[in-house]
């Protein structure tokens, strides 16, 4: 396969992938759309996740960028005044990104359990702040987010406004991530996962791999974060809590890291899975995840991309 | 009023039950090379077991001795039933793997594990208070400290010695010794990896568990317990140094001193000190204070 070919097939791939998600609306119930809305925007942070297993590193902290953005949309909205979804969700984008260089700049040094656990910590700092400076985040109660505006119409209640603003930001983090991983730093990180050693010889850097990975995964999650808040209307603590992160490596392992759609493929299936097993066994419905989870790690490691592909795994 | 009595004896037996909760995650680590996201959820079910043994089986009078050889067989129970069941069933399929792997898996094993102690234990919280009033209160230093923390100090003590002596003086220690440092080699030597895999995991898990069963008392048993004890044992292991007990008893210490300084100090950073320390250890000595460097291969 040459790269025109790539290029071609992703953005057919990718155009007819947005229309139908652009006609979902239109056959579905509001439920299932505020689901899916969720589910895209949480799959942003999750390809955050995947932009840094595919240099074979886990964040197990993943859940700090998520919460950073929500929070920053949040205190926008009721320190700042600042309701503009225009104005909010960059920002958001920025101030994670930039957090993500100050971190990724310690981070670079780590591999493998102790970058998971480096991240972990990271993260886990930020929860118990926002559990313990109650005047400045609320403490366990969060934030809330009371509605907002788009270009400056107010306030936007329709979930159906909501949802087309998550799929157009889906897009273009989609679009970000798939010129990122055809990019060469994007190469360099599988090389960074096979042999550290060896990119170094042939002149490269693996730490500015690792470290321009680790930004924009830190940007986009933040991305995520600032949706989410939007689409939930309240930002907590738990945001950043470890289970969270822990569901985000989840979902990344879910979709397979074989290509930039599947993360959201995971966080889509990964949300129905969720919302029906709490329906249907409302008091097992982890059993039923960590089952689920145990099946695809067993069954199908290359996650539910690598149901779509006719193209055997590469070699680990 | 002098602080500094409070400060070593609530970060002492803070430290022992830190101690308790983390040296099993580091042996198994040490091991297996699995970093066991489920091991705060073992610790819940042996703080259930325990609980459950010390109501069915104390008796009326539960302010008695015979309360901690109940929640000791508690312990037991766990890591002989539930340690050899997870480490044959799901983890023994995943050793070759990538580290994510070992972590999903055990984050698997958490999921499932905390619905499962709902099912079988129900919502309502569980209390055993009997063995912390037996032990009342101790005088020292002029200040009033309960009793019974002290008890877990013990308990981690010969916990410690008893890992120390298995690693040290008994055959068993010797191939576990060999696995660590070369599992191939240790293979065709004749040892049965395997089996050192298998019975590792359940010392680990018995650990946990013990951890568990002697917290009963101190707290009320409930769900969702062993979710945050979880995330102070990886922050406890990742500043000894994954691997090391040695390392993981040094940083309880650190861990349990610090917090109980920030308690009395500053309350409000109780938690953050201890990520904070993390962070600062592994920015310092990325492999902890006491792990080993791993060198890269090519």
């Amino acid at each position: 396969m040459n790269g025109a070919t790539t290029h071609r097939s992703f953005l057919v791939g990718g155009m007819v992938a947005f229309a139908l998600l652009a006609l979902l609306p239109l056959f579905l119930s509001d439920w299932i759309v505020f689901l899916l809305a969720l589910a895209l925007a949480k799959g942003a942070v999750v390809l955050g996740v995947v932009l840094l297993l595919r240099g074979g590193l886990i964040s197990f902290g993943h859940a700090l960028y998520f919460a950073v953005g929500a929070y920053t949309v949040a205190f926008l909205a009721n320190r700042f005044g600042v309701g503009e979804a225009l104005v909010a969700v960059p920002l958001a984008m920025v101030i994670s990104g930039l957090l993500a260089a100050a971190l990724g700049l310690l981070l670079t040094r780590f591999r493998g359990i102790y970058f998971a656990m480096l991240s972990l910590a990271l993260s886990m700092i930020a929860y118990t702040v926002l559990i313990k400076f109650y005047d400045f985040s609320g403490g366990t109660d969060g934030l809330s987010v009371r509605g907002f505006s788009l270009a400056g119409v107010t306030p936007v209640h329709s979930g159906l406004v909501k949802y087309y603003l998550v799929l157009v930001v889906t897009a273009g983090v989609t679009y970000i991530g798939a010129r990122f991983l055809a990019s060469p730093l994007g190469y360099l990180m599988q090389a960074v996962r096979y042999n550290e050693i060896r990119i170094e010889y042939l002149g490269a850097s693996a730490s500015h791999a690792i470290l321009a990975s680790y930004i924009i995964s830190g940007a986009i999650s933040g991305i995520g974060g600032a949706l989410v808040a939007y689409l939930v209307g309240q930002v907590s603590p738990e945001l950043a809590y470890w289970v969270a992160s822990g569901d985000f490596v989840f979902v990344a392992v879910l979709g397979g890291t074989g290509s930039v759609f599947a993360p959201w493929i995971g966080s889509v299936v990964f949300e129905l899975v969720k919302n029906y097993a709490v329906k249907f066994s409302p008091s097992t419905w982890q059993l039923t995840l960590g089952v689920f989870l145990l099946l695809v790690i067993y069954f199908q490691p290359q996650g539910l991309w690598g149901l779509l592909t006719r193209r055997r795994a590469k070699p680990r | 009023m002098n602080i500094l009595p409070i400060i070593l004896i609530d970060g002492i037996t803070y430290a022992s039950w830190l101690f308790l909760v983390s040296a099993g995650i580091t042996f198994i680590f040490g091991v297996l090379r699995i970093l066991n996201v489920a091991h705060g959820s073992l610790y819940a079910i042996g703080a259930y077991l325990g609980a459950t043994f010390v109501l069915r089986f104390a008796g009326q009078n539960q302010q008695s001795w015979t309360t901690l050889p109940l929640l000791l067989l508690g312990a037991i129970v766990v890591g002989l039933t539930l340690g050899p069941l997870i480490e044959r069933l799901l983890l023994r399929r995943v050793y070759e793997q990538d580290e994510v792997v070992g972590l999903l898996t055990t984050f698997a094993l958490f999921l499932i594990l905390e619905d499962v102690m709902r099912l079988i234990w129900g919502i309502e919280p569980y209390m055993v208070e009997g063995p912390y009033r037996m032990f009342g209160r101790v005088h020292m230093a002029g200040i009033a400290f309960a009793g019974y923390p002290f008890v877990l100090t013990i308990v981690a003590i010969l916990a410690g010695l008893l890992l120390w002596f298995v690693l040290h003086h008994t055959s068993f220690g010797r191939q576990v010794t060999c696995v660590i440092s070369d599992r191939e080699m240790a293979g065709a030597l004749g040892i049965n990896v395997p089996r050192i895999d298998l019975i590792a995991f359940a010392l680990g898990t018995f650990l946990a568990a013990l951890g568990g069963a002697f917290t009963a008392p101190l707290t009320s048993v409930e769900p969702g317990m062993g979710v945050s004890v979880i995330v102070l044992a990886f922050a406890v292991v990742g500043i000894g140094g994954l691997g090391s007990i040695g390392g993981a008893a040094v940083g309880c210490l650190i861990v349990g001193l610090a917090r109980a300084a920030a308690v009395q100090l500053f309350p409000e950073l109780e938690l953050v000190v201890i990520y904070a320390l993390m962070v600062a250890v592994l920015l310092w000595r990325p492999q902890g204070l006491f792990g080993a460097i791993e060198l890269r291969k090519i």
